[in-house]
């Protein structure tokens, strides 16, 4: 009696480590499926960063954008993927009393022009045509790759601009101007090319949230520093060198932004709190109701980072001259038993493939 | 005296009536009109009803296949049938709302008496080496040999055999349904070596709808007219190790085979460089129990951004200044500059770990180490370790002299070329027996597959791009189309339909260079420079251009017309009240 239920409980023991694997494999394939069903299926990330203003008294411009652009290179998108765009050169100007240099803190903590900054389009180069040409993708053919938006249905994409705003314009150099409904059409364009996978726009000027009212497309999320009616405001000036340095916005969104690494899980509901009316004066909007997935699934990463994907390559081909036959003995890729000349390296440790060989060889 | 006056301001009046009259009409019929058409935007006309038929479009799949028998294989009466011509077709489950059908038409003929004599021989590889000599056969068909139940070309247990060229063999049956049994199984093996549905499910992937969420390993490069594979060596410490690997050479007998059994698909470039002193971003952790260094899966993402920023800087030559203060140095290797080529480039990358961290293994997310050492990212390229063998520190000084097994690396590298491509495994039949590529690294047949997701997921391309087009005419009133643009469009057109037509009568290797034109004229349309569309006023400001400039000529004429019309409905009503 003692031994039968010894036996019985050796038996379902053995049972129960069986089923063990299995169970961890389906759960993890159901986990795998939940990630994935809120991941947002990207596989690269662009970043076009706009400024618009020039003189000096616009420093504060030209240091936003590059801010962004110090955050989004150092959460990891290369330069071959980011297209900035600065309508005035602050670092070398006459005016500036420290030289190649642009800081957005008083008390000069932190230079954001940095050692290696890569301007695709700079002073006069930053026109409403030429920006509407690297969205949509229409350049003439003698353009170098560094300044085409060279981005594909899976590309993420982030547009910041900054500059001088008003109620649905948003003014390029003093001399022209580019309107909500252009740029709507612009991002229309793109959609109908299937340009991107996801957008984001940002935008930090006056009545900022007057630019993306007009958007259409789906995928878009869009964030303004402030509400129409609503002026922008500056930061603080610095009196050595006579200039505001940054705005409001954007500072609160750098002091976020160096929080964030290229591991972290922080995700745009957070990016919505940055910069509440006491500390901006003005409101900062967003727009969620183009987007698909819940901001609060989407994380800052998508945007601002660059992760890929990665797959661990498991096979070889053989270059020996004489490779032999292999056999099949059930249409599964994992299960074809090579040979030592077919020289398939199976992994030598993967739980799953040895409980599934396991399983195979009871099937025949 | 009055009455001459009288005349003469009548006279007047109706001059004025005329003049006015005259002033109306010509504004109203000549002028309108020209001012219209002279501030319309320019449209070239377009096949907007063609475009709109390519949508239902219905793709027809065709797979020549040539079935031989041999004497044995199948019944006597049977054999008398022979030859003549079976249709399989079945139709392709996709969600896409082009319906694909897969065709295959199988031609039965005898054996003629060299094929016979070969197959009889002793083995299969001495049988595909007479094979070998009559020359090849068109991309897309395959050949199909029947043996006899009992031959002893096969092993016992095997039921077929597929060669890596467009060759395969099944044994017979004899048994009265011989043909219904031999076609059943001939179908299994030539859909194996062609067309599945996962194969045309990883060319569409980008056009499905719900694939987005799905896995991300079918992600193969996109259809490009050509492709720029880069090896780069990346050494992290020249002072420890003086690497040397013969590119060119591995170049030449590994690479260069089998970038020639793929020239169909596309132009290849290659090129290589050394670039000294890069190291990858993340930080490998000690491993004490093998001593050895590693990187675990989920940091292997963050290595690429922070290398590939590098990778391209041999092209401006720059001096850059990492965070240690060290200078990096870039040394152009074979091949020039890929700043100005606007094809996607593939970066296959060799990474020789410093002393400090050597070995170097990369595990996989159960925490062994792969064998192979190397991961690659969908569409971007691959990264391989290479660590130093143990043996060459002893009792030498530094830096030690490495030279870099390639035959080792090509293998991998080569491997990942396949991968990135989408060339994957193909689903076998049960008891199939399976040859290897040869020395080239890829099959013909497999070539053929990639030709053919190629040719659906152009012509899915084009169509969409076409869609695209006319959808964003109709949304954006203000986009010019010229004359050539609209050219290119009907050229586009016209090679959608033909390669359709190629695709259906089995043509592979002309549908794909069609489907391939075909991509490239309406691309070429739609990203025309002229396409920009052109500034946007509302409509407050397009009144506020033009009543300046015609209010005050159409005024007068207004007014003029009201009185003239006033004064002519009384001098209707006038005769009424006289009697």
């Amino acid at each position: 009696m003692a031994d039968t239920c010894f036996l019985g409980q050796g038996f379902s023991t053995l049972v129960g480590l069986l089923l063990l694997p299995f169970g961890s494999l389906a759960a993890s394939q159901i986990e795998d499926q939940a990630e994935q069903f809120f991941r947002s299926g990207h596989t690269n990330n662009w970043a076009v960063l706009v400024c618009t203003s020039r003189f000096w008294f616009n420093y504060r411009h030209v240091a936003n954008t590059l801010s962004v652009y110090r955050s989004v290179k150092r959460l990891g998108i290369p330069d071959s993927h980011i297209v900035l765009m600065l309508a005035d050169d602050m670092a070398c100007n006459p005016r500036n009393p420290k030289p190649a240099t642009v800081f957005s803190h008083k008390n000069m903590e932190l230079n954001v022009y940095g050692d290696d900054v890569e301007v695709d389009y700079r002073s006069y180069e930053v026109t409403v045509e030429n920006f509407l040409r690297v969205l949509t993708g229409r350049i003439p053919s003698s353009t170098p790759r560094s300044k085409r938006l060279l981005s594909d249905d899976r590309s993420n994409i982030l547009i910041y601009m900054t500059g001088h705003g008003g109620n649905g314009f948003l003014k390029f150099q003093d001399s022209e101007e580019i309107t909500n409904i252009e740029l709507a059409d612009a991002f229309e364009q793109m959609w109908q090319k299937r340009r991107y996978n996801e957008l984001l726009f940002i935008i930090d000027t006056c009545q900022g949230a007057s630019m993306y009212e007009r958007f259409y497309s789906p995928n878009i999320m869009a964030l303004a520093s402030s509400q129409v009616g609503e002026d922008s405001l500056s930061h603080q000036p610095d009196p050595a060198i006579g200039v505001h340095l940054m705005d409001r916005y954007t500072f609160y969104v750098l002091e976020f932004l160096e929080e964030i690494n290229p591991a972290s899980q922080t995700n745009m509901n957070d990016l919505f709190q940055v910069c509440p009316k006491s500390l901006c004066v003005s409101t900062p909007g967003h727009r969620t109701d183009l987007f698909q997935r819940d901001p609060k699934n989407v994380l800052i990463t998508d945007f601002f980072g660059s992760v890929r994907k990665v797959e661990i390559t498991t096979e070889t081909i053989s270059l020996q001259p004489d490779s032999g036959i292999m056999e099949s003995r059930q249409p599964n890729r994992k299960m074809t038993k090579g040979n030592a000349v077919w020289k398939r390296r199976l992994m030598s440790s993967d739980h799953s493939s040895i409980f599934l060989k396991g399983k195979w060889k009871l099937k025949q | 005296m009055a009455a001459p006056g009288a005349a003469a301001t009548d006279l007047e009046v109706v001059r004025g009536k005329r003049a006015a009259l005259f002033f109306a009409a010509v504004v109203i019929v000549l002028g309108l009109p020209l001012w219209w058409k002279t501030t319309e935007t320019y449209r070239a006309p377009l096949p907007y009803s063609q475009i709109s038929g390519l949508n239902s479009l219905q793709l027809r799949l065709m797979v020549p296949v040539t079935v031989v028998f041999t004497q044995e294989s199948v019944p006597l009466d049977d054999q008398e049938k022979l030859p003549f011509t079976v249709v399989h077709e079945r139709e392709i489950p996709l969600k896409y709302k082009l319906k694909i059908k897969c065709r295959f038409q199988k031609a039965y003929r005898r054996a003629l008496d060299h094929e016979e004599e070969a197959l009889s021989l002793g083995s299969i590889q001495e049988a595909e080496t007479m094979f070998a000599e009559p020359s090849e056969q068109a991309e897309g068909s395959l050949t199909v040999y029947v043996i006899s139940e009992h031959s002893s070309l096969l092993p016992q247990d095997m039921m077929s055999y597929i060669g890596p060229k467009r060759m395969a063999v099944v044994r017979g049956i004899m048994h009265r349904e011989a043909f219904n049994i031999i076609g059943r199984r001939v179908i299994q093996v030539a859909q194996a070596m062609s067309l599945t549905e996962d194969v045309l499910a990883a060319a569409l992937a980008d056009h499905l709808p719900e694939d987005k969420w799905s896995s991300d390993k079918r992600r193969p490069l996109k259809s490009s007219l050509g492709y720029e594979i880069t090896f780069s060596l990346l050494n992290p410490d020249p002072k420890s190790h003086d690497v040397h690997w013969d590119i060119e050479g591995a170049v030449r007998r590994y690479v260069q085979p089998f970038l020639n059994a793929l020239r169909a698909v596309g132009n290849f470039s290659v090129d290589s460089q050394i670039l000294y002193y890069a190291v990858l971003g993340v930080n490998p952790r000690f491993d004490p129990a093998s001593s050895s260094y590693y990187l675990a899966a989920h940091s292997l993402p963050h290595v690429i951004n922070p290398v590939e920023s590098r990778l391209g800087e041999f092209l401006t030559m720059r001096v850059f200044l990492p965070g240690r203060g060290r200078t990096l140095k870039a040394q152009p290797g074979v091949g020039g500059s890929s700043a100005a080529s606007l094809y996607p480039v593939l970066n296959f990358l060799l990474y020789v770990p410093e002393l400090a961290h050597s070995p170097l293994y990369i595990q996989d997310k159960d925490g062994a180490p792969v064998a192979t050492n190397a991961f690659h990212s969908p569409r971007w390229g691959g990264i391989m370790v290479y660590n130093v063998d143990p043996k060459a520190y002893n009792g030498s000084e530094l830096p030690v002299r490495v030279k870099v097994d390639m035959v080792r690396v090509m293998e991998v590298f080569l491997a990942q070329l396949r991968l990135l491509f989408g060339i994957a495994q193909p689903q076998l039949p049960p008891k199939c027996l399976f040859s290897g590529p040869k020395s080239e690294g890829i099959m013909s047949w497999e070539l053929d597959r990639l030709l053919w997701a190629r040719s659906v997921e152009n012509l899915a391309t084009a169509t969409t791009t076409l869609t695209s087009l006319a959808q964003l005419l109709g949304k954006i009133s203000n986009i010019v189309i010229k004359d050539d643009v609209a050219s290119e469009v009907y050229r586009a057109v016209a090679a959608v339909q033909k390669a359709a037509e190629e695709l259906a009568s089995g043509h592979l290797a002309s549908a794909f260079v069609a489907s391939q034109e075909a991509v490239t004229s309406s691309e070429r349309a739609f990203f025309d420079p002229s396409l920009l569309h052109l500034l946007y006023f509302p409509d407050d400001q397009k009144f506020a251009i033009y009543i300046p400039l015609f209010l005050p000529m159409a005024v007068p004429i207004l007014l003029s017309l009201f009185k003239i019309f006033l004064e002519t409905r009384k001098s209707w009503k006038k005769p009424e009240k006289i009697d």
